[in-house]
């Protein structure tokens, strides 16, 4: 077993001793000081008395623990990492770089509109691209993520559907059952109540039962396409008119954009809005979990409800934040304008591409993931036998007889070097394994992952039962998740 | 030459994948599309090189005017702080930052370990029970906790402070539109007379205005009515203050851009939440637990995933999905190198020079502070002119010279916002001084020569 290279004691044997267990009382940096005796400005009966048991260490102890907690951290940065509906393509490292300019990232959200001229100048122009690649007319930068752009716009659809004056009989929000879980919470968490309309043979929402579904008591659909098992809808139009024919407003959740740049723009669907994954479809660094960025595009009978500020454009050139084109507006989501690093590294990612690059982008992402489907299909089901856009979902049904559940495979994966495709999503395939590519890896890559992948049925056709040791070379085996939440250990506690 | 710079394949790796899925063209793929909208002309620009990408958005940074430039005295959620040089070295580590959420613990330990160290360590400096994974930031954060408490006490009315910062309160009314919450507004002084049949009271201490507020009465009141105290604060001022969850704080929520977050003109941030442990089961967002491998090391996952949307889709506590993980890693790598003494001495210094500009402040003729009680590192400065014109005087001086409490809405108060850090300086201060003094002296002269 490694010992933890600091020597620090562990409560258990551990990779790396918690910044707890590295400390000693009277270890300290020096990165401010000063002020010893301020604590007197602060009348006694405020004063802190519970001690402060933050860890003592040095620097050169903070930055071997992080880089040995870096060591045991797969990214895209060190492999292929085919997450479906994930995207995690290449985050190139421009960026990153312009993003911490001072000039950006020095700069308060507060400050006066003559003193952030650039700031506005960029989002003013970024909203422009999305516009264009969306085929929609109006945006806001200001949600969080997808799942926070998913809420904006049921507020947005209340506050329309308020405006004429059914807001309050239209109760009921349509959710495909291959929808993400963050469209029927999102829904949920405005008020709202959610039907789920079931897929088809052929992958597509079943329009008889969506029609069943609608009447004037609905709000809107909420449509992922291409959905989240990597497939076009292909009555999208039809779908749209249903929804619109009870007078409902159609969502489209953005998760797949990167398989549409340039091949087709949702506004010309029938959509009302879309949000984009930034941080999927215009390659910002997803950062272990976030942050995000979901700017909402809209139609325009749908501007006058969007959150505020917007930016306007003034006729000298200038720019300055204004709620005149949205009177209707449902507020604010979040403070200030959004997340302004992230939207600097989707612009500077967006005019690297181009007109050119966009369309190249989605092409490749299809091909990949039509390649690894057509060298796989013969060893794993594919759930839906037809052509694939950025992503695919196999069926591990076959494999789970045989003794290896899609996890033990996802496990194998690691073994062989990989991190394992998202499982056990969408809900409807059973022993789901959901696979993107994207553009970003070369063919020797997807033909070693296919490889892979081939192995590991080969496996499961001779030894089934070895999978369940998997991963073997992982820093860790498999973790024990039940306990963790049967009782829960949050945090870090002095064991005196 | 490929046209997406990003992309590996070259015309022969095309050729071969297409033949080996069995078509001639990604066009053939693409049948689903319906054909009179496929390829659409996007008339975006050429695409450029990375060295033009990096000279077009230098052109775009240098028309703003960062903090640096001159004397700087905005604050309130978002404070220039120091940030030790080895945060972003550590934290923006490619195997961090292009990490995804960490579904797979056995080979996602960084991730894991560090953000469970995050929540060890806002316990600790809140001194709560449990903190979550992240939110996205201050606002939403503390709209969610009165969705938490509407959940806990099945009540839909929910009570603010006037001086809880206004984007905050604007984003609470906006989230209540979902529920149909009611959400009232009083000065923090009625705050503990308005507890009957709320789902929760929200104080902030230190408030907008920086003035320190006596949590605890206010939180007796709340618990005597049977509704939750919401308490936002400011990570700096719980080194020095007596933290959340010894006032009686029930969820504690507030912006954590100060542990070493860059302003950045309005995020990415990182919002934090924390509760006592008898409402974990209702709080938004992942967590990570600690457990052991099939060996018996320790190790990390996300637990208690049966809140979140992923399982439970409309029946989960929110709709969180992706969060700010590397906002929390950088907070926990600024704390572990600030450490107690450090976060303390941040903290001192932004109240030392903030009482002692308040004092010079003070001494201008017809000035004020207008706090209703002891402030922590920012103050309501009262000026003889209209808050604006003072604000315009300044800032034609290269000062950007506070919050304009008028345009916030913090009811009946006006004057400037005047935050001070670990970063304000001397040369700062007296600029300000000096330019508030001849803005009023010359007013003064304007008056007395009509």
């Amino acid at each position: 077993m490694r010992l933890p290279e600091s020597g620090a004691a562990t409560a258990a044997p551990a990779l790396e001793p918690l910044l707890f267990e590295l400390a000693r009382d009277g270890r300290a940096g020096r990165h401010v000081r000063g002020a010893e005796n301020a604590d007197a400005l602060i009348p006694a009966e405020f004063r802190r008395r519970e001690p402060l048991r933050l860890p003592q260490l040095t620097e050169p102890q903070v930055v071997r623990h992080y880089m040995h907690l870096s060591e045991i951290n797969y990214s895209v940065d060190t492999g292929m990492y085919p997450l479906g509906s994930c995207t995690m393509k290449y985050n190139p490292k421009v960026n990153d770089r312009v993003a911490a300019l001072p000039g950006f990232a020095e700069i308060h959200p507060r400050q006066d509109d003559a003193t952030v001229q650039g700031a506005l100048a960029l989002l003013w122009e970024l909203e422009q691209l999305l516009v264009k690649v969306t085929g929609m007319d109006a945006v806001t930068l200001q949600p969080a993520a997808g799942a926070h752009a998913e809420f904006t716009a049921m507020l947005v659809f209340k506050a329309y559907h308020a405006s004429r004056g059914d807001g309050g009989t239209r109760r009921r929000v349509i959710v495909p059952d291959s929808a993400h879980g963050t469209n029927p919470a999102s829904a949920a968490m405005c008020g709202f109540e959610v039907t789920t309309v079931k897929s088809d043979a052929r992958g597509n929402i079943d329009l008889d039962a969506l029609k069943a579904a609608l009447g004037p008591d609905v709000v809107g659909l909420m449509l992922t396409n291409p959905n989240t098992l990597g497939l076009f809808e292909e009555r999208v139009r039809a779908v749209c008119d249903a929804v619109h024919a009870v007078g409902g407003l159609v969502y489209g959740d953005g998760a797949n954009m990167n398989a549409l740049l340039g091949l087709v723009r949702p506004g010309d669907l029938g959509l009302d809005c879309i949000h984009i994954n930034v941080h999927k479809t215009f390659s910002t660094p997803h950062g272990g979990g976030g942050p995000g960025a979901g700017p909402l595009c809209v139609k325009e009978r749908l501007r006058p409800f969007l959150p505020s500020p917007g930016i306007v454009r003034e006729a000298d050139g200038t720019f300055r934040r204004s709620s005149d084109d949205r009177p209707r507006s449902v507020g604010r989501v979040r403070s200030f304008f959004g997340s302004f690093g992230v939207l600097v590294r989707a612009y500077a990612y967006m005019r690297t591409l181009g007109d050119g690059g966009m369309v190249e982008t989605s092409e490749d992402a299809i091909l990949a993931a039509n390649y690894l489907a057509a060298r796989l299909r013969g060893r794993y089901e594919l759930a839906y036998d037809r052509p694939c856009m950025h992503e695919f979902v196999l069926s591990a049904a076959a494999q789970k007889k045989k003794g290896a559940a899609a996890l033990d495979i996802a496990k194998a994966l690691i073994d062989e070097g990989f991190h394992p495709s998202s499982v056990y999503f969408p809900l409807i395939v059973p022993e789901a394994m959901m696979i993107e590519p994207t553009e970003t890896e070369p063919k020797e890559t997807l033909d070693a992952f296919a490889d892979a992948l081939l192995r590991i049925a080969d496996r499961v056709d001779s030894d089934a039962a070895s999978l369940h040791e998997a991963p073997l070379t992982a820093p860790l085996r498999r973790l024990d998740e039940v306990t963790a939440a049967r009782h829960p250990v949050l945090r870090w506690k002095s064991p005196s | 030459m490929n046209r997406n710079p990003y992309s590996p394949h070259t015309d022969a790796d095309r050729r071969d994948m297409l033949a080996a899925i069995g078509v001639s063209s990604v066009d053939d793929l693409l049948g689903a599309i319906p054909s009179d909208a496929r390829r659409p002309a996007l008339g975006l620009p050429q695409g450029m090189s990375e060295a033009e990408v990096q000279a077009h958005l230098a052109s775009l940074a240098a028309r703003n005017r960062p903090a640096g430039a001159g004397p700087f005295f905005l604050g309130g959620p978002v404070q220039r702080r120091y940030i030790p040089a080895a945060v972003p070295a550590l934290a923006f580590r490619g195997e961090f930052l292009t990490a995804y959420t960490p579904y797979q613990p056995e080979i996602s330990q960084g991730t894991l370990q560090s953000i469970f160290e995050y929540q060890s360590l806002l316990s600790e400096l809140l001194a709560m029970d449990v903190v979550n994974s992240s939110m996205y930031e201050g606002a939403s954060a503390v709209a969610e906790a009165a969705l938490m408490a509407v959940r806990v006490t099945g009540r839909k009315r929910v009570v603010v402070a006037t001086d809880v910062y206004f984007q905050y309160r604007e984003t609470l009314r906006t989230y209540a539109r979902g529920p149909e919450l009611e959400i009232v507004e009083v000065p923090t002084r009625d705050l503990a007379s308005s507890a009957a049949g709320v789902a929760c009271l929200i104080v902030q201490h230190p408030d907008a205005l920086g003035t320190l507020v006596d949590v605890r009465r206010i939180a007796d009141a709340a618990h005597a009515a049977g509704a939750l105290l919401v308490q936002v604060t400011e990570p700096h001022a719980c080194a020095l203050l007596e933290p959340p969850g010894k006032l009686g704080a029930d969820i504690v929520v507030g912006e954590g851009q100060p542990l070493g977050i860059p302003m950045s003109f309005g995020g990415p941030y990182l919002g934090i939440i924390a509760c006592r442990d008898a409402l974990v089961r209702q709080m938004p967002g992942r967590i990570v637990g600690e457990t052991r491998d099939a060996n018996g090391m320790r190790g990390f996952v996300n637990t208690l995933q049966t809140r979140e949307q992923h399982i439970r889709r409309e029946k989960a506590t929110s709709n969180i999905c992706t969060n700010e993980a590397i906002a929390a890693i950088v907070a926990s790598v600024y704390l572990a190198l600030m450490g107690p003494e450090g976060l303390r001495a941040a903290a001192r210094l932004g109240v030392e020079r903030a009482h002692r500009l308040a004092e010079r402040l003070a001494a201008v003729p017809g000035c004020g502070i207008g706090n209703d009680g002891a402030f922590f590192d920012r103050f309501l400065l009262t000026t003889p002119l209209g808050e604006e014109a003072v604000h315009a005087a300044l800032r034609a001086e290269g000062i950007e010279g506070g919050g304009v409490a008028g345009r916030d809405g913090y009811t009946g108060r006006r004057g400037l916002i005047v935050q001070c850090t670990e970063m304000t300086t001397d040369a700062e201060m007296d600029a300000l001084v000096r330019a508030l003094g001849s803005t009023v002296a010359g007013a003064r002269e304007k008056v007395t020569a009509r």
